[in-house]
C-alpha cells in the first residue's frame, strides 16, 4: 500500500511502486481530469502539482511522491492562484479541444502562485512544456497577464 | 455547459446503411459550387435518443419542463461547432444560449449527414456552412410552431404574438406563456410551409461573440472526452502494430507478459496483439514484455527516398489526369519573354492531437456498446456492426467530446481494431495507443512532388500558368472499393486549380502515384499541400519580375474583388513595404478555400545560426458572414500554428518500412515561447459563412517560405524547412535551439522527490 495526499485526501494505494502518478489517478483513482499525452515528459498534459510545483504525472513514479502534496486539475480552483488562471481561461476563452488545458491551467497556476507578475521571459520558461496542439498559445500568455492582474 | 459522460442509451435507425464505410465524396466538392444541405431539413424526429414533447425536426427538443435540447449534427473537437450551430438554431427560436443544452447526434446518416460529404461525418470546414440554412430553418419552423400553439390558447391572431428568450407574448395583452408550457400543444400544430428567415440586420446571435458551450468544465476536469470513460468492470489495453507498415503478426511469446501483475489477457489480431491489465501501466508493461515475431511483409525495405524517387518519376513520366486545362497553354509557354519552374516536395505528416487514439468497447453476446470520439459516428457503427456480425442495431454508440481531429478521427479504422480486441473478451475495454502508436500508425497526409512553371509576358506577369501535382488519392484510399484509377481526385488539386488570381491561360494536372502508406485527410486538406506551391512560386515569379510581392499580386487580383479586399487590408495593417531590422523578413500568403479569403503577413528573422524566430503574423480574412467572430479568432490563431509546426519541423519518414518518429520529441510540435503575436483584421461581408477551422493552417507554410526568402534570399521549396540551409556562420553543427525545452520544473520537482534513478535518466 502506497500513502498519498490528492486534493487533501489521504489515499491508500496496492499498485507498483514504479506505476507513474498519472495512471494511478486516471485509472485507479478514478480523476481523469489529468490528460496522458505522451508518457515521456514532452507535451505536459499530465501536469499536477507537487507541494505547489508543476510536474509531469507521467514520469513521477507514485513511490517517489511520498508525503507531498498532490494538487490535480479537480481542485486547482480551490486555490487563489488556480480560481484566478481559470477565471481568465474562461474569460478569454482560451480553450479549444481542452485536452492539454488541465495541464496548462496547472503549469500557469503554479508560475502565478509564486511569480505574481510574470513577465514574457518567466512564461516562456514556465509555459513551453505544455504544448497545445490546437494552438491556444497567444490567448494563454495573455490569460497569465489578465490573471496577474486580478 | 460541460457535456455528459455519455449520451442517453440510443436505440438506432433501422434505416438503409453504408455499411463499413461512407461515401465521402471530397471536401473539393464545396468548390464545385455544390449547395451544402443537411439531409434532415424536414421534420422528421430521431428514433430514441432525446425524446420531448415538442420534437419537430431531427435538431430540437422542447420538453414540457422547458428543458431545450439541441440535437447537433456536428461534433465537438474544439473548434466550436457546437456552439456555432447552437447559434443558429438559438438565432430563429429565440433563445438564449444558456437557456439550451446542446448534444451530439446519434449515428444516423439519414437524418445527420453532411450532403457535400455523403455521410454523417464533420471535416471539411463544411459544418457552419452546411448547416447554415437548415438549422436556422429548423429554428424558425419550431418557433413558428410555437407561437401558433399560443396564438391558438388565447385565440388571436398569429400576428399579434411576438416570441423572445424562450416566451411568447401577447403583445396588446401582455400575457405571456413558456416555451415548455407550449411544447404540447405546440407538437399538435402543422408543420408551416413556408418559413421566412431573419434578416441580417435583425440577428441578435449571429454575429457576436457569444461564450463557448463547451468550455465551462475544461477548466477543472469536469468534462469527458472519450479516454476518460470508465464503465463498471471495465479493464484497459494497450496495442502494437506490426511496426513495418502492412505486415502481420507472427509469433507472441506472452509469457514474460502475463507473469505482470495486473495483467489479465493477451489478445492477438491479424496484424496487432493487445494487453489488457487492470491499469494501463500493467497493459503497457505486459506489451512492452512480450516477445514478438513480425510478419514484415512487402514493405520491408520501404524508404522514404524510395517514396519520393517514385513520385518524381512519376511526375515525369506517366500521363496526367487533367484538371483544368484553359487556352493555348503550349504555345503561351513557348511565346513566354522568360520562363520560370521549380519543384517542390512536401512529406507526409502526421494528425497527432493531444489525446491519443482510444476506445471502450463493450461486446456482450448479442450486442455492441462503444463509447468513442469519432468524426464519423455512422461510418464507425457501421465497421464495428462488421467485426462483430451484428446488425446495426445491436450496436450502440456514444460518442464523445474528441482532444482534437485535424482530419485523425474522419476514419474509425481503430474503432475497428478495439472492437476486434473487445471481442475476445467478455468484458468492457478501453483501448488507448501510446503516442508511438498514434504517430507510427496513423494514416497520413500524403507526400507530394509538384512541378510547376510560368511564362512571364514583357510586364513581368505570368502569360501561361502549369502547376503538375504527383502524390496519392486521398479519396482512393477512403472509399471503400477505391477511386477509380483515371478520374481526378479533387483534393488532389484543391487550392492548384483555381488559385483566386487572373490567369486565363492555365493548365493543372494530376498524376496519380498512391503510396505504400496509408493516408486521409489532414487539417487544411488540399489546399494546405497546393497553396504552398502556389503561393511560394507566386514570390518566385514576383521575384523574377523584380517586383515587390503585394504589388505583383494586387496586379494580379483586379478581377477578384474578395481576394484583393484581404490583400489590401493585410499590407495595410502589417505595415508592408517599412523597413524591417537587418535579418529580419516579411512574407505574404493569398489564397480562397472553404469559401473563405485570406491574406497572411508573417513578420520573422533568421539568425546566422540558420534559427527562424517567428515575431508577429498578420492575418486579413474574409469569411462572410461571421457568425462568432472570437471562435474565428481562436480558429485563425490555432490554425496558423498548426500549420507553422508542420512547416518548420513535421514530415514523417520511413526506414525499413517503419516510420522513424515516435514521440512529440522527433514530431516536433510549436511550443508556446515560439509562438507569435497573432493580429487579426476582418473584412466585413453579407456573403453566406465560409469555412475557417483550417484557413489559416493554409497560409502558414507559404508565408513562411516567403519571409524566410525575404529574410535571407533563399528559396525553400521542400518542407518542412531545413534550417541547416540557412546557416551563414559557416559552423556545420547542425541547428540545435528548436530542441524541445527540457521540462524543467520536472527535473526540479524528481530532485527533491529522490525518484528512481532509471526516470531520471529519461530527462
Ligand atoms: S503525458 Fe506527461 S508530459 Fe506528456
Ligand atoms: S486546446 Fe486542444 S490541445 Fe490545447
Amino acid at each position: 500500500m502506497i500513502a498519498l495526499n490528492i486534493n487533501g485526501e489521504e489515499r491508500n494505494v496496492d499498485v507498483p511502486e514504479d506505476m507513474p502518478l498519472l495512471w494511478v489517478l486516471r485509472d485507479v483513482i478514478g480523476l481523469t481530469g489529468t490528460k496522458f499525452g505522451c508518457g515521456i515528459a514532452q507535451c505536459g498534459a499530465c501536469t499536477v502539482q507537487l507541494d505547489g510545483r508543476p510536474v509531469r504525472s507521467c514520469v513521477l513514479p507514485v513511490a517517489s511522491v511520498g508525503a507531498r502534496k498532490v494538487t490535480t486539475i479537480e481542485a486547482i480552483g480551490a486555490t487563489p492562484a488556480g480560481k484566478k488562471i481559470q477565471d481568465a481561461w474562461l474569460d478569454l476563452e482560451v480553450i479549444q479541444c481542452g485536452y492539454c488545458q488541465s495541464g496548462q491551467i496547472m503549469s500557469a497556476s503554479a508560475l502565478l502562485d509564486r511569480n505574481p507578475d510574470p513577465s514574457d521571459r518567466d512564461i516562456d520558461a514556465a509555459m513551453s512544456g505544455n504544448i497545445c496542439r490546437c494552438g491556444t498559445y497567444t490567448r494563454i500568455r495573455a490569460a497569465i497577464k489578465q490573471a496577474a492582474k486580478a | 455547459m460541460s457535456k455528459p459522460s455519455s449520451s442517453p442509451k440510443t436505440a438506432t435507425s433501422r434505416r438503409a446503411f453504408l455499411q463499413g464505410g461512407g461515401l465521402l465524396l471530397g471536401f473539393a466538392l464545396f468548390g464545385a459550387g455544390i449547395k451544402p444541405v443537411l439531409a434532415a431539413s424536414t421534420a422528421q424526429p430521431v428514433d430514441g435518443d432525446v425524446t420531448a414533447a415538442f420534437a419537430p425536426d431531427a435538431f430540437i427538443r422542447i420538453g414540457t419542463d422547458g428543458l431545450i435540447t439541441l440535437i447537433l449534427p456536428n461534433i465537438e473537437m474544439g473548434q466550436g461547432t457546437h456552439t456555432g450551430e447552437a447559434t443558429l438554431i438559438a438565432e430563429e427560436l429565440e433563445v438564449s444560449l444558456d437557456q439550451v443544452k446542446a448534444v451530439d447526434a446519434p449515428p444516423n446518416d439519414k437524418l445527420y449527414a453532411t450532403a457535400a460529404l455523403g455521410g454523417q461525418a464533420t471535416g471539411g470546414s463544411t459544418s457552419m456552412r452546411a448547416t447554415w440554412e437548415p438549422l436556422r430553418k429548423a429554428g424558425a419552423t419550431a418557433r413558428m410552431m410555437l407561437v401558433a400553439a399560443a396564438a391558438a390558447e388565447w385565440s388571436v391572431p398569429v400576428s399579434e404574438c411576438v416570441a423572445r428568450l424562450g416566451v411568447v407574448s401577447h403583445q396588446p395583452t401582455g400575457r405571456q406563456l413558456a416555451y415548455g408550457a407550449l411544447a404540447d400543444a405546440a407538437a399538435r400544430q402543422p408543420v408551416p410551409a413556408e418559413v421566412k428567415l431573419k434578416d441580417q440586420k435583425d440577428f441578435q446571435l449571429i454575429g457576436k461573440s457569444s461564450r463557448r458551450l463547451d468550455t465551462p468544465g475544461k477548466v477543472n476536469g469536469a468534462v469527458k472526452y472519450g479516454i476518460d470513460i470508465r464503465v463498471p468492470d471495465m479493464k484497459v489495453a494497450t496495442v502494437a502494430a506490426c511496426p513495418v507498415l502492412g505486415g502481420k503478426l507472427g509469433d507472441v511469446d506472452d509469457k514474460a507478459a502475463r507473469a505482470i501483475p495486473g495483467v489479465r489477457d493477451v489478445v492477438r489480431l491479424d496484424n496487432a496483439v493487445a494487453v489488457i491489465g487492470d491499469h494501463f501501466w500493467a497493459a503497457k508493461k505486459g506489451l512492452e514484455a512480450l516477445d514478438i515475431t513480425w510478419v514484415e511483409g512487402a514493405n520491408a525495405n520501404l524508404a522514404s527516398a524510395n517514396i519520393m524517387a517514385a513520385l518524381k518519376a512519376a511526375s515525369e513520366r506517366k500521363k496526367p489526369i487533367m484538371a483544368r486545362q484553359e487556352g493555348d497553354v503550349d504555345g503561351r509557354m513557348k511565346a513566354a519573354a522568360t520562363k520560370v519552374e521549380a519543384t517542390y516536395e512536401l512529406p507526409f505528416l502526421a494528425h497527432a492531437p493531444m489525446e491519443p487514439i482510444n476506445c471502450v468497447v463493450h461486446v456482450r453476446p448479442d450486442e455492441c456498446e462503444i463509447w468513442v470520439g469519432t468524426q464519423v459516428p455512422a461510418i464507425a457503427q457501421g465497421l464495428a456492426a462488421k467485426v462483430t456480425g451484428f446488425p446495426l442495431e445491436k450496436v450502440i454508440l456514444h460518442n464523445q467530446l474528441i482532444g482534437g481531429g485535424f482530419g485523425r478521427r474522419l476514419v474509425a479504422e481503430s474503432v475497428a481494431q478495439a472492437v476486434a480486441i473487445a471481442k475476445q473478451v467478455s468484458y468492457p475495454v478501453k483501448i488507448i495507443w501510446t503516442r508511438e502508436e498514434d504517430i507510427q500508425h496513423d494514416l497520413y497526409r500524403p507526400a507530394y512532388y509538384d512541378r510547376i512553371a510560368a511564362g512571364l509576358g514583357a510586364d513581368g506577369l505570368p502569360t501561361v500558368w502549369v502547376d503538375h501535382v504527383a502524390g496519392g488519392s486521398v479519396l482512393g484510399n477512403y472509399i471503400p472499393g477505391g477511386w477509380p484509377e483515371d478520374k481526378l481526385d479533387d483534393d488532389a488539386v484543391e487550392g492548384a486549380a483555381k488559385p483566386p488570381y487572373d490567369l486565363p491561360v492555365i493548365q493543372v494536372d494530376w498524376v496519380r502515384e498512391d503510396p505504400p502508406v496509408p493516408i486521409t485527410w489532414w487539417r487544411g486538406v488540399g489546399p494546405t499541400h497546393n497553396v504552398f506551391v502556389v503561393e511560394s512560386f507566386m514570390d518566385e515569379l514576383a521575384h523574377a519580375a523584380g517586383k515587390d510581392p503585394v504589388e505583383y499580386r494586387r496586379a494580379l487580383t483586379r478581377n477578384q474583388p474578395r481576394a484583393a479586399g484581404v490583400l489590401e487590408l493585410v499590407a495595410e495593417k502589417s505595415g508592408w513595404g517599412t523597413p524591417l531590422a537587418a535579418g529580419m523578413g516579411r512574407g505574404i500568403s493569398l489564397h480562397d478555400a472553404f469559401g473563405s479569403y485570406m491574406a497572411a503577413v508573417l513578420e520573422i528573422s533568421v539568425s546566422p545560426a540558420g534559427e527562424i524566430t517567428l515575431h508577429r503574423a498578420i492575418v486579413a480574412v474574409d469569411c462572410g458572414i461571421t457568425i462568432n467572430p472570437n471562435t474565428v479568432e481562436a480558429q485563425i490563431e490555432g490554425g496558423l500554428i498548426f500549420g507553422l509546426s508542420a512547416a518548420l519541423y513535421s514530415g514523417i519518414t520511413f526506414t525499413d518500412g517503419r516510420v522513424d518518429q515516435s514521440n512529440f520529441h522527433d514530431y516536433r510540435i510549436l511550443r508556446n515561447n515560439e509562438a507569435p503575436k497573432i493580429e487579426i483584421h476582418h473584412v466585413k461581408s453579407s456573403e453566406s459563412p465560409g469555412g475557417i477551422g483550417e484557413t489559416a493552417t493554409v497560409s502558414a507554410a507559404p508565408a513562411l517560405a516567403n519571409a524566410i526568402f525575404a529574410a535571407t534570399g533563399k528559396r525553400l521549396r521542400t518542407l518542412p524547412f531545413n534550417r541547416d540551409a540557412l546557416k551563414t556562420d559557416g559552423t556545420d553543427k547542425k541547428s540545435v535551439s528548436m530542441i524541445p525545452p527540457l521540462a524543467a520544473p520536472l527535473a526540479a520537482a524528481l530532485a527533491s522527490a529522490k525518484p528512481a534513478d532509471t526516470e531520471l535518466e529519461k530527462l
